[in-house]
């Protein structure tokens, strides 16, 4: 060993006794971790490589296995943290930018669970939603400010173009190349079951999943990979993604190993070449050329799809979003700071951005008081849990929630945070064939229908508890909020009042 | 062949008249008007006077010629067709296109070229007649684009910060080059007999449509500019 040697962060513990050495677990682990010698019959494993992903521990039929976090630790230091220093050392060893996955995993302070929901009691009955009508459908876009009526008085019903969804999710932003052709197809097949709405994120949509267009919404990002007039018009609304909560104001890059095959084809650029993605889109640098971007992607569309602009939740979100509510865009989506990645640069992603509970409160309110909240539909990620956060989101003034580590979560993720491998066991973050077909479509579609199936019945109950059948009548009722443990200066940006107040 | 008078008209109902009839257009009196021809396959369209930003955005397979000058965003993430301007043409042209021919026979504005593509059969083409600015092929993934230098009067043929990022395709530009600045991760050299014989063929369609000689443009050597590597950012990382 040397000085440039890490001590492992986790450790394989297999239980002798149990083990019967059938080799199930060196088939499962993509990282090598496990093997077997073959002179003593017996297994091994190279506690370095793994990386904590469960798999092998969900697949061994005798229950012999468990990984537990080491606790070879370095002296402890409040300062210099284990994985502070360890860091340090790694990139002493190799001089590179740290790179990690999936969201900010940062003891920051999560609003939503410094939030609580009201329930009726004595004078205004709740309602049983099991026995009466709950609404949970909602649509996305620009409604007018007025009613309008034509010519001869009739009621002018012409709208721009809306988004229905059977309930206020949509699953978010992941590229296929990030995420593989199974995990696509899940969650494009769940979206249609569902009646809700998947996003190819900026890789382009695979020709077999043109079929789903109509609950699909296509990505244009700085790189434009993938992007063409067919493109633009198979989704049902084509979403400008300008930033991400994982890493505002930084590109995107999928290195060139992983672009082979399908995914060069959807990207539409070589095999090998680096997909870059530019920090910024070269053609935006105002909310004027914003404007035109959209209406370009409008006009190649003939004004048919809604056009999302979605943006990284930082500093003065506010106001940009005021921006983007007259560029003409028809819905902002917002992604908070703890939003999910395939990958992102350690330093940015934990420490660049703000919550997106204060985002979306601080958002509704500036929209509101400038008499433009009508002009767009307003959508917020990263990162959105459980229904409880869904509520609390419409409460707050969303009008729907975007999706993505807890769809993945429901497809056999394990939060391992190593998507940026490529060696994802579980059949999500790779493109290995074989570990691809570790996730059968069908049976992860499944899981993401009864996961939404259990949302929507969750979020019936608690609208039922505070007597509201329509979900139209939740969004913005921040009265339906209290705080709890919250300083006035939270409770102002989020517009809500304390428990007991 | 249809002519539109266009002086009274906004984008919005440019475009619906294109979609709607025909195939051959003329437009008349074009005065700033944006996106035109967006999205659109099929169509030959003359423009006479200005057109606006973003002319043939996302263009599929249609061709446009403008008697004048032309704005920003000229085929922006263009897949197939063709653009032949009679003039200069601002910034931004041919963001990200994958396909299909930018021919310009005066200037280019920053950022031309700007993360061009190319796939399979698909190598986009951007030929700008004078010089370009700032910025040229930043970025740039795929394909060809040529800057002649014609009629320049002393200036550079390009500004600053040419081929930053570069990581695909190539750039071919008239003249020696000595007075300009590559980045590290490219490699700038005499064209290669070879080399001229793959671009021949754009040159030559250039010079049909602009009237110029393909012997006159090719005595002088030509500096072509290729990346060193297709990733040119795989040592940045460390997994944490
Ligand atoms: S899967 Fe379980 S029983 Fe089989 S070899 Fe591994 S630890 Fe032993
Ligand atoms: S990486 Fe996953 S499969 Fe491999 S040993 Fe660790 S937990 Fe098991
Ligand atoms: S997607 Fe795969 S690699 Fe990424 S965190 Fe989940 S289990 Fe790990």
């Amino acid at each position: 060993m040397s000085i440039e040697f890490i001590y492992p962060e986790f450790e394989v513990i297999r239980n002798e006794n149990k083990c019967i050495s059938c080799r199930i677990c060196e088939q499962q682990c993509a990282n090598e971790a496990h093997s077997y010698d073959e002179k003593h019959k017996i297994m091994m494993c190279d506690d370095s490589k793994c990386v904590n992903c469960q798999r092998c521990v969900s697949f061994c039929p005798k229950r012999a296995l468990k990984i537990v976090k080491s606790d070879c630790t370095l002296r402890e230091n409040a300062n210099w943290s284990n994985e502070t220093i360890k860091e340090i050392y790694k990139q002493a060893n190799s001089g590179g930018v740290l790179l990690s996955s999936m969201g900010n995993p940062k003891p920051f302070p999560v609003y939503w669970d410094k939030i609580l929901i009201n329930a009726s009691q004595v004078t205004n009955p709740s309602i049983d939603p099991l026995r009466e009508p709950m609404e949970t459908r909602v649509y996305l876009g620009k409604k007018p400010s007025k009613v309008q009526r034509t010519k001869d008085g009739a009621l002018d019903c012409k709208l721009p173009p809306q988004l229905e969804l059977s309930m206020p999710v949509m699953f978010s932003a992941m590229s296929y190349g990030s995420i593989s052709y199974n995990a696509h197809k899940s969650l494009a097949l769940a979206a249609t079951e569902l009646g809700i709405l998947y996003n190819t994120g900026e890789g382009g949509l695979h020709e077999d999943f043109y079929c789903y267009g109509e609950n699909t919404v296509v990505q244009v990002a700085s790189g434009r990979f993938g992007v063409h007039a067919d493109y633009l018009k198979a989704g049902a609304a084509i979403e400008i993604k300008i930033g991400q909560g994982a890493k505002p104001g930084i590109g995107g890059h999928l290195p060139g190993a992983k672009i082979v095959g399908d995914i060069s084809r959807t990207r539409m650029i070589p095999e090998g070449s680096d997909a870059i993605s530019p920090a910024p889109h070269h053609d935006i640098y105002s909310i004027e050329d914003l404007r035109q971007l959209v209406f370009s992607l409008k006009e190649a569309t003939e004004y048919k799809k809604p056009v999302i602009v979605k943006v990284a939740a930082v500093h003065n979100i506010a106001a940009i979003a005021s921006g983007i509510a007259r560029s003409g865009a028809d819905i902002i989506a917002i992604d908070g700071f703890r939003g999910g990645t395939g990958a992102a640069p350690t330093r940015i992603r934990d420490h660049v951005g703000i919550p997106i509970e204060l985002a979306l409160a601080a958002v509704d309110q500036r929209l509101r008081n400038e008499g433009i909240r009508n002009h767009v539909s307003l959508v917020v990620g990263g990162s959105i849990r459980s229904a409880a956060d869904v509520v609390k989101a419409i409460a707050l003034g969303a009008d729907a929630c975007y999706v993505a580590t807890a769809a993945l979560l429901a497809l056999g993720c394990h939060l391992c945070r190593t998507c940026q491998s490529g060696k994802c066991n579980w059949g999500i973050a790779t493109q290995r064939p074989e570990l691809v077909k570790r996730l059968n479509p069908a049976m992860g579609s499944e899981r993401l229908i009864n996961l939404m199936t259990a949302w929507k019945h969750e979020i019936k109950e608690f609208m039922g508890g505070m007597g509201i059948n329509s979900i139209e009548a939740l969004r913005g009722n921040r009265l339906m909020l209290r705080g709890i443990g919250l300083t006035e200066k939270e409770l102002e940006i989020l517009h809500i009042s304390h428990a007991g107040e | 062949m249809q002519t539109i008078d266009v002086a009274d008209l906004d984008y919005k109902a440019i475009n619906e008249t294109l979609r709607e009839a025909g195939s051959d257009f003329i437009i008349e009196g074009c005065c700033g008007q944006k996106f035109i021809a967006a999205g659109m396959s099929d169509k030959n369209v003359t423009i006479n006077g200005i057109p606006g930003n973003a002319l043939g955005a996302y263009l599929n397979n249609a061709n446009i010629t403008v008697n004048a000058n032309a704005q920003d965003a000229v085929g922006d993430t263009m897949n197939e067709g063709k653009i032949l301007i009679h003039g200069n043409i601002g910034d931004a042209a041919g963001y990200a296109m994958r396909g299909g021919k930018i021919y310009v026979q005066g200037n280019a504005g920053y950022r031309a070229g700007i993360h061009m593509k190319a796939y399979e059969e698909k190598i986009p083409v951007m030929i700008i007649g004078g010089c370009a600015g700032s910025f040229l092929g930043e970025y740039q993934a795929g394909g060809v684009i040529i800057v002649l230098g014609l009629h320049k009067d002393n200036k550079r043929i390009v500004g600053n910060f040419p081929c930053t990022g570069m990581h695909g395709g190539k750039i071919f530009l008239r003249g020696n080059c000595e007075n300009i600045h590559f980045p590290k991760q490219v490699t700038a050299r005499c064209a290669s007999e070879g080399e001229l014989d793959e671009i021949r063929e754009y040159l030559s369609e250039y010079c049909s449509d602009f009237c110029y000689s393909v012997d006159e443009l090719l005595s002088e050597p030509f500096t072509v500019i290729t990346p060193d590597s297709k990733n040119p950012y795989k040592q940045m990382y460390v997994a944490n």
